[in-house]
């Protein structure tokens, strides 16, 4: 078996990976706190959610707070599952290569 | 991707899983000065208490007027005294925060408040009821026992530790029900006397090899 093909390309974008270890521990996460968190900026992050929920590794909820948009993030499972199999991989690499 | 790549990227993932999970900059200074706090409070109560009861013994009756303008200052000493901890503790948490570059309000200081503020909006409830119904004797016990519960609620989001601060003021304030009207030094020790132990031991753990 080749372990790198178990790297998932997708989580080769250091925010993307940052994202998706956000959302493992914590239930729901909105817009901002992920901002604050990753410290990147809007257009950026916004970008990188868009992959993320493309690839159905993401739920997104569009809700108000009052009349601001509170938007909030949650992992699927087929996330939770890419995002394991990411981590295994890596961690298998570097075992395999000491 | 080289294995240094691996490695950073594992290192990315833990510390983003710890840092959006549990707020890190309590501070242990934050402790002692809520000790602080506690322990002048406890002090000026006991001076005022002994002069009430000192009033007592002289004119050998129950003055009414004279117990509830001590329940009004007790409760104005132990708003101050919260008051005092809450600057003071929020003082020295932003400080560290600062030092670690990291934001004070932020995703896990809101988690931290929010399962605080649910048991001890509960506790004050609670007391409340008590005054009602003139069981002041209660209070400290239940004061106690409350925030002790609402530390250990709240410790899943902020420093493991923080969990035997919790554990020690609810066992105190359960022994404290079974030494009643004592409760000024049960609130002495737990207010006072646990928070400058848990402060201490925290900045001697988390915070000393900074500072030196």
């Amino acid at each position: 078996m080749n372990p790198i093909g178990n790297l998932n390309k997708i989580f080769e974008s250091r925010i993307r990976l940052g994202v998706m270890s956000v959302l493992m521990v914590n239930e729901e996460v909105n817009f901002n706190d992920l901002k604050q968190m990753l410290e990147v900026t809007d257009g950026n992050l916004a970008s990188h959610l868009n992959t993320l929920e493309e690839n159905g590794y993401l739920k997104v909820h569009k809700g108000f707070i009052g009349r601001k948009t509170n938007t909030t993030y949650a992992i699927t499972a087929a996330g939770e599952k890419a995002f394991k199999g990411h981590l295994a991989a890596l961690e298998h690499m570097i075992k395999f290569t000491k | 991707m080289t294995d240094q790549q691996h490695l950073q990227a594992l290192t990315d993932i833990k510390r983003m899983m710890e840092r959006s999970s549990r707020f890190i900059s309590l501070s242990g200074l934050s402790g002692i000065t809520a000790g602080i706090s506690g322990l002048i409070g406890a002090f000026i109560a006991k001076i005022w208490l002994d002069e009430y009861y000192q009033q007592w013994n002289v004119t050998g009756v129950h003055s009414n007027t004279d117990f509830q303008l001590l329940k009004f200052r007790l409760l104005a000493l132990g708003a101050g005294v919260l008051a005092a901890a809450l600057v003071g503790g929020t003082f020295f948490t932003w400080r560290k925060a600062r030092q670690n570059n990291l934001s004070i309000w932020d995703l896990t200081a809101r988690k931290v408040l929010i399962n605080i503020a649910i048991p001890l909006g509960a506790g004050g409830a609670f007391i409340a009821g008590l005054l009602y119904n003139n069981l002041e004797v209660l209070v400290a016990p239940t004061c106690l026992v409350f925030y002790g519960l609402a530390i250990i609620n709240a410790s899943k989001y902020t420093l493991p530790d923080v969990r035997y601060l919790g554990v020690c003021e609810t066992i105190l304030g359960i022994l404290n029900l079974f030494f009643l009207r004592k409760g000024l030094y049960f609130w002495a020790v737990g207010f006072g006397l646990l928070h400058i132990i848990y402060g201490a031991l925290m900045w001697w753990k988390y915070e000393r090899k900074r500072t030196i």
